[in-house]
């Protein structure tokens, strides 16, 4: 066992540690990498039964359904993202760790967007297919998705490390998290419906990737500081 | 001037300050007010589109301003209370909060009135302005909806100081991005930038009203952090040798 | 070996100290003025009630809780101006062990050990001596409490740091494991650590006990 212990851990050894251990969680515990695809598949079933299965109509709401049920779907993981951490002290550990706690900040988002965010890109082209979207909208769905699933992420980490030990958590959560994401979900959606339209896109996808590079500077920061005041 | 400031952040000097400080904005803010009303709505001219229907600015305009600004105080107290821990600026953001959210629900509620006569319906979401309001409603919804579910005062003073620090970068963000939406779906705005310039006599009355409702702002927000204060520090000494003084303090 | 020279000397000179420190929680003063100072191979034994603030104070120390007034320093430095390396300098067992269940000792022994670059390598000893050898690769929710207690402690002592902030450590723990904790603690007083421990009841240990009563 002492051999596999590294013995001079550089500044992202706390990053990578943070994010294996949560992947080595979930592996352990597969029902929260599925609930939220179950989520996102369900409502996106929902959709076309509430609103008839016209064609035409499901190509036109395609775009703004998937990313609505894929942000309610994120959000649905949030609030656990800190909550065991918080109940078993790990965070009291994490806190007095040497580590840079943004950094660990990080590693946390990054894991819980490995376990929830990256399957539902993963799972969009099949839901997509069925809402008639032709292959090179397909294409742009999930460049949006990737790119969109990193922003909630990263806010959410935000959301939940405020909200961490509240009680009525998980409804508060919603609440902050929403008004926060709306340009998320309003860039996102409208650029695949634009490339749906067969219109120039490329605005939506520039912005959207400056507030992915914007929220990974930014986030981590305020998720830290807000983790801190949590846990007191 | 350091010591102006420390002097300013204390409690009992704040609370005192205050009180001498809110007839100063009232009074003025009124008399601006009733000006500006009078002017706006009987001596100015008929706006050669929108008839009467656009006098409604005179409300409108400020209203909308104010719930900015009100995010703003909530923002910048937040933050100079969690840099410098100053207490009273923490106060300030709390007392800043509901202000901001009745400012903001006037904007949305007379914009609403306004689209009625101008798109014939009393909500357009193709309108940037108004729906960029409403998400700010939301963000106020959120940040106090926080504050009230943390239950130590210290606690939640320094959550929401970062809730609302994150909201404010996300105000700038929404605002170009529905802009931006809303460009996509010819959206109709009432107030479009670089339109013809406003009549004197039209634009008079709307900068006093917008003077006029800051000022009052400023009351309604010194009268609120008074009591702030004094629900927060009612454990002091100051507070209680006030209240229980013979004149019943003041 | 060069880095184990430095980490003795720096424990030599270890000092933890506090001035004026006032806590409100709520509605509530926990301690107001209170103030010590201990020096390298001392222990500070925080006593009192339920309720009365040992664990607040020892959460006030580690820099998670904010004080109203006052400051904990380290080595005569404010511990929040340089909370890195006061971090790197100490360990907290808490009452909440800060093990994940899921995973086996071994695991979680592993992910604290690459949050604290001075973990010891070799931790095998550590494991023998906390008699927690044969259970390594068990999850830790089979474990019994006090099972789980211990391979808290193995995390202590694999941190290598000069500062032990104990809260409560007997909870759960039988005879055996009490006078191991009493043992592990004055070996550590001896070589130069400091510790500050939270305990209910009265701890009989050979070394330099400075006590708060809360």
């Amino acid at each position: 066992m002492g051999a596999d212990i590294p013995a001079q851990p550089g500044i992202l050894a706390g990053l990578v540690a943070i994010t294996r251990r949560d992947l080595l969680l979930a592996w352990k515990r597969p029902g929260d990498v599925l609930n939220p695809l179950f989520f996102f598949a369900m409502v996106c079933t929902l959709f076309p039964l509430a609103i008839g299965p016209s064609p035409a109509e499901l190509m036109f709401s395609g775009p703004g359904v998937l990313w609505v049920a894929a942000l309610l779907a994120s959000l649905l993981s949030l609030n656990s993202l800190f909550l065991s951490d918080h109940e078993d002290g790990s965070l009291d550990q994490w806190l007095t760790s040497p580590q840079p706690l943004p950094v660990l900040a990080i590693g946390k988002t990054l894991a819980h967007w490995l376990i929830s965010g990256l399957p539902l890109v993963l799972i969009s082209p099949l839901l997509a297919m069925t809402y008639r979207m032709p292959a090179g909208v397909i294409l742009v769905l999930i460049f949006t998705l990737f790119l969109g699933t990193i922003c909630l992420s990263l806010l959410g980490s935000i959301g939940a490390a405020l909200t961490v030990g509240l009680h009525r958590g998980t409804a508060l959560l919603s609440l902050l998290i929403l008004p926060l994401a709306m340009p998320v979900l309003l860039l996102g959606a409208n650029t695949v419906s634009l490339a749906a339209g067969n219109e120039a896109y490329a605005t939506g996808i520039w912005a959207l990737a400056a507030y992915a590079i914007a929220a990974l500077s930014l986030a981590p920061y305020a998720t830290a500081a807000a983790l801190r005041i949590s846990n007191e | 001037m350091w010591k102006f400031f420390h002097r300013l952040a204390s409690p009992p000097h704040f609370y005192r300050l205050a009180a001498t400080l809110i007839p100063w904005l009232m009074f003025p803010g009124l008399l601006l007010l009733a000006w500006g009303s009078y002017n706006g709505l009987f001596v100015a001219p008929p706006d050669y589109q929108q008839g009467d229907a656009y006098r409604i600015i005179y409300v409108h305009v400020p209203a909308a301003y104010l719930s900015m600004m009100a995010y703003m105080f909530m923002a910048i107290g937040g933050g100079i209370g969690l840099i410098w821990r100053m207490k009273l600026a923490h106060a300030v953001a709390a007392a800043a909060a509901p202000i901001g959210a009745a400012f903001t629900f006037l904007a949305l509620a007379t914009g609403s009135i306004w689209g009625r006569p101008m798109w014939g319906t009393w909500w357009e979401w193709g309108d940037p302005r108004l729906t960029s309001e409403l998400i700010l409603l939301f963000l106020y919804f959120g940040y106090m909806a926080l504050r009230s579910s943390i239950d130590d005062i210290a606690k939640a003073d320094k959550a929401s100081a970062v809730l609302a620090l994150v909201g404010v970068v996300n105000v700038v963000i929404v605002h170009y991005s529905v802009e931006w939406w809303s460009s996509l779906h010819q959206g109709q705005t009432i107030l479009k930038k670089g339109g013809p310039a406003m009549d004197p006599e039209m634009l008079q009355p709307l900068l006093a009203m917008i003077l006029g409702f800051t000022l009052i702002f400023g009351a309604l927000l010194a009268r609120r952090v008074r009591t702030e204060v004094l629900y927060r520090e009612r454990r002091t000494r100051w507070v209680r040798k006030m209240v229980l003084a013979p004149e019943g303090g003041r | 070996m060069r880095r184990r020279l430095a980490t003795e000397r720096k424990v030599l000179t270890a000092k933890l100290s506090a001035k004026d420190l006032t806590l409100i929680r709520g509605e509530r003063c926990l301690f107001q003025q209170l103030e010590f100072a201990l020096d390298a191979g001392e222990l500070l034994l925080l006593q009192g009630r339920n309720g009365s603030g040992k664990t607040s104070l020892l959460r006030a120390i580690a820099g998670l809780l904010s004080l109203e007034s006052g400051e904990v320093h380290w080595n005569d430095v404010p511990v929040l101006s340089q909370r890195q390396e006061f971090h790197g300098a100490m360990v907290w067992l808490a009452h909440r062990t800060g093990l994940k269940g899921d995973l086996t000792p071994a695991e979680n022994l592993h992910f604290e050990a690459t949050l604290r670059p001075q973990s010891k390598t070799e931790i095998a000893a550590i494991y023998e001596r906390l008699g927690i050898a044969r259970l390594k690769r068990l999850p830790l929710r089979s474990l019994s409490a006090g099972q789980q207690r211990r391979v808290a402690l193995a995390r202590m002592l694999m941190a290598d740091v000069p500062l032990w902030l104990m809260d409560e450590p007997f909870t759960n723990l039988d005879s055996d494991g009490r006078k191991l904790v009493i043992e592990l603690t004055e070996e550590h007083l001896a070589s130069g650590g400091l510790c500050v421990l939270a305990a209910h009841q009265e701890v009989d240990i050979n070394a330099t006990v400075k006590r708060v009563k809360l």
